[in-house]
């Protein structure tokens, strides 16, 4: 128990997979400008992230390792995810059709989103059992709606502050970004992993 | 009224500020009377809500005090003429307000005898029906002479509907530099006190409390002096803090009561009349004398005779400082000109507009009084926090503003800022913040009127396709008929042009 | 390499199988937005927008194809609406916000054809052949449909002055 607590921690927190993997830079910079947005795409990656761990793990353990198809491994796994976001991109049009339209483009592209392919291809190379990668996947994601969220209430701020004219808008986010990993990696000690 | 109850109330509005109050000496020199102008300019938009249709027309001769304009719709005021003499004009001339847009305005040349008008007095205002005052009072013209100008008949007889038990007179008249409330209630206690006993007979009030700050002592003891043999009236000083005289803020110190966000004095039993509004509802049932002259306080540093002035409503501003001496050469040029208080007054670009009915004062303040000084970032102090009297967060509600996030503006509370100032005057960075609201209040204003007009424009497309639709099918129908048989009735007539349009489908 | 090929086409056939019964399981009948953005709009139908009325613009719209700016009647205040609705940021900087405008007649030249009259989505035009006509200023929308029709150039687009109750305070300049 101790061991998955501290696997959760240590991805949602240490190993940040925005701000200290550098995955999923594209929609933390694109739909962080309001809270309510980022809540909703830091659910539905969260949802399409878990989802996607356990497949390409069924994936590489039932298909891929037994009939030796590494090499098909990207290809295989993009084609899961990608199956996975349609399904969400349905299921939230249904249910929600207010947050559908505030994610607007940005759903479609979670199916490029480093960040769900990263965490299934960290996965493999880590070596996790199911119930480890399911987990991982998850913390991963956590991790990511956290930064999310909390990037997005600082640029609610900001976009109140005067800011100077060469400065305003996309720079004054990525230097503040960029403030915020620097912050994340002061977490490294946090656990020895 | 306890003392720790007294203690609890003043304890309750301790915010606003405490501007230095510039009255003194202008408050204590006696009461002038304007002579009659030559001209007088009277606009046909004096009060809140519809503007006046004027009913003379150009080239007649009015009596003094005869109907000159009607009042259009609920919440709206009939205007008199303030003086004998010709309709001139009725045309645009320049608002006494910020844009120095123009407003329709009737113009009278005086004939110099200033002859009444025949006038219904009435003996006995208290055998009159409540309705039949607040018609009276509603054919005087009369509006609430604080500043806001609302029509006080709607005000009076709006009382009796909400079930009113309390009448507050606002003697409050927090706004530095202006003392013509204060000037009246120490030269015309007795009549005020009458007025304020009709209101209360109109308004079907239990009891009247004068609220009046205890920065005019000479008010305080005048008043009470007349409201002696009045058991139902009572004078009440309040602690002398801005903004006292806004009527939320009145009852509150008043009584303890809060008015709710939004909502009117009359939501907690309450209507808040002002002390000259008393006086002119006196004569307008009393003696069946419409408004038409106010006390304007004139001041300011750039001023040579500071003073309160009796005027003809419609006098250019520009005579009554000609009158009050002119300007003061050893001030420089003025600063700014100012109808009304200086915190919630209207700045204008010039004095060459009309005294109205809501004008309190015509102020011409020196570089030094402005105390204008270019704004600084803002620094959280939250020393606007501390002023705003409603318990607003200025700071928050402005920067938003300044980002165009108006919704954002709106869910911290702009709507219940009654923009007056406080948080502007104690800014220490200078930031324009009452400004701001005033831009963002109008900007609010202009969202709705668009809203209504396509609403409007829905209604009238939605009837012009169901038109087309029903001329569509009578011609299809028509059509078939004749097919089938020979019509036994004479074809209709062509329908003018203005109302046949074609058949959707032929659009050239 | 042919049980490659045939692992990932089932892979793939299996996912789409899956994809397809989802579609059907979570099919929207009508988009609730087209519906609550036709609601926004004008509802003239002047067609300035370049669709046929504003169901056709509202659509277009909420499938992403027009930009919430393209109402000329609506302005700037509608495409801020619509913007807001939708989530998206929207480039008013080619919105052209000039103030409101109404058609204006120009009696001298009007002959009376009664053109304007019959292509005016609110009936703002009143008047009768042969007779001169006049615009209702409250009702006109400012769509400019009747401008092209006047065979004389009667018609003209007029901004619509600005009024005392309309005025609004000017926002402060910006503080350093």
């Amino acid at each position: 128990m101790h061991e998955y607590a501290l696997l959760l921690l240590s991805t949602a927190l240490v190993n940040n997979v925005v701000l200290v993997k550098f995955l999923g830079l594209c929609p933390a910079m694109g739909v962080s400008k309001s809270m309510d947005a980022a809540l909703g795409m830091g659910l539905a990656t969260t949802f399409v992230i878990t989802l996607a761990a356990a497949a390409s793990w069924m994936l590489e353990h039932w298909l891929l390792a037994p009939f030796d198809l590494g090499f098909l491994r990207i290809l295989s796994f993009i084609l899961v995810i990608a199956a996975a976001v349609q399904f969400t991109e349905m299921a939230i049009r249904k249910t929600s059709p207010a947050l559908y339209q505030s994610l607007g483009i940005y759903l479609p592209l979670i199916t490029t989103n480093c960040a769900v392919l990263g965490v299934a291809l960290l996965n493999v190379q880590q070596g996790y059992g199911f119930f480890k990668s399911v987990l991982f996947g998850f913390g991963s994601a956590l991790g990511f709606t956290l930064v999310l969220l909390i990037f997005a209430g600082l640029r609610e701020r900001l976009a109140l502050a005067s800011v100077p004219a060469a400065f305003a808008g996309a720079p004054a986010a990525f230097i503040t970004i960029s403030l915020l990993s620097l912050a994340f990696m002061g977490l490294s000690g946090l656990v020895a992993a | 009224m306890g003392f720790i109850d007294r203690f609890l109330r003043t304890r309750k509005f301790s915010r606003g500020i405490h501007p230095e109050d510039h009255k003194r000496p202008a408050a204590d020199a006696l009461v002038r009377k304007m002579p009659l102008p030559e001209r007088l300019y009277v606009p046909l938009l004096q009060h809140v809500g519809a503007p006046a249709h004027a009913a003379v027309a150009v080239g007649d001769t009015v009596q003094k005090g005869q109907r000159i304009a009607a009042p259009q719709g609920a919440i709206s005021a009939a205007i008199h003429a303030p003086t004998s003499g010709r309709i001139v004009a009725i045309g645009d001339i320049v608002a006494p307000h910020p844009s120095g847009l123009p407003v329709a305005a009737i113009t009278i040349d005086s004939d110099g005898r200033d002859e009444w008008t025949t006038l219904t007095a009435c003996a006995d205002p208290f055998a009159l029906e409540p309705a039949e005052i607040g018609r009276r009072v509603s054919a005087a013209g009369v509006v609430g002479l604080g500043g806001a100008a609302f029509p006080s008949a709607v005000k009076l007889s709006g009382g009796r509907d909400a079930n009113v038990d309390l009448l507050i007179i606002n003697g409050g008249e927090c706004e530095p530099f202006l003392s013509c409330d204060d000037r009246l209630m120490r030269d015309r206690a007795e009549e005020a006190v009458d007025g304020i006993a009709i209101m209360l007979h109109a308004a079907g009030a239990r009891e009247a409390r004068i609220g009046i700050e205890d920065n005019k002592p000479e008010a305080i003891a005048a008043m009470r002096a007349a409201a002696a043999g009045h058991p139902k009236i009572r004078v009440e000083p309040v602690p002398t803090r801005y903004p006292m005289g806004s009527e939320k803020h009145l009852v509150l110190a008043l009584t303890g009561l809060e008015v709710p966000a939004q909502g009117r004095p009359a939501d907690v039993g309450v209507v808040v009349h002002n002390v000259a509004t008393a006086v002119a509802v006196r004569d307008a049932v009393r003696f069946g004398r419409p408004l038409v002259s106010r006390l304007v306080t004139v001041n300011g540093a750039c001023v040579r005779e500071p003073g309160n002035v009796e005027v003809l409503i419609g006098t250019l501003a520009d005579e009554v400082l000609e009158f009050c001496g002119g300007l003061r050469a050893d001030r420089g040029a003025p600063a700014r000109l100012l109808m009304g208080g200086p915190m919630t007054g209207m700045q204008v670009p010039s004095l060459r507009v009309p005294v109205i009915k809501g004008t309190g004062g015509i102020l011409v303040l020196d570089a030094d009084e402005v105390g204008l000084r270019t704004p600084g970032p803002c620094i959280r102090c939250s020393t606007c926090v501390r002023a705003c009297p409603v318990g607003l967060l200025p700071l928050e509600i402005a920067r938003r503003i300044r980002a165009g996030d108006l919704d954002a503006a709106v869910k911290f509370g702009l709507k219940d800022c009654i923009a007056c100032g406080c948080c502007a005057y104690d800014c220490p960075s200078h930031i324009p913040l009452v400004q701001y609201f005033h831009h963002a209040k109008g900007e609010l204003a202009a969202r709705d009127r668009n809203k209504l007009r396509n609403e409007a424009t829905k209604t009238l497309a939605q009837a012009r396709a169901e038109r087309l639709e029903r001329e569509t099918r009578e011609k299809a129908e028509t059509a078939a008929r004749r097919k089938a048989g020979p019509d036994p009735q004479p074809a209709p007539a062509p329908r003018p042009a203005g109302a046949a349009a074609p058949p959707a489908g032929e659009s050239a | 390499m042919l049980f490659a090929v045939v692992s990932l086409t089932l892979l793939g056939a299996a996912l789409g199988v899956m994809l397809g019964l989802a579609s059907r399981f979570f099919a929207v009948e009508a988009n609730p937005v087209v519906t609550e953005l036709e609601a926004m709009m004008p509802g003239s139908n002047c067609g300035q927008c370049g669709f046929p009325g504003c169901a056709g613009a509202a659509a277009a719209i909420a499938a992403g194809t027009a930009s919430p700016a393209c109402c000329p009647p609506g302005g700037r205040a509608l495409a801020e609406t619509i913007a807001a609705r939708l989530g998206i940021a929207v480039d008013l900087a080619g919105l052209r916000d000039e103030g409101p405008k109404v058609a204006g007649i120009r009696e001298d030249i009007c002959i009376g054809c009664t053109r304007c009259i019959k292509v005016c989505p609110t009936d703002a035009i009143l008047g009768g052949p042969k007779q001169i006509h006049n615009v209702l200023r409250d009702a006109c929308t400012g769509c400019g449909s009747c401008i092209e029709r006047c065979p004389t150039e009667a018609m003209a687009m007029q901004p619509l002055p600005v009024t005392l109750q309309q005025w609004v305070w000017p926002k402060p300049a910006a503080c350093a």
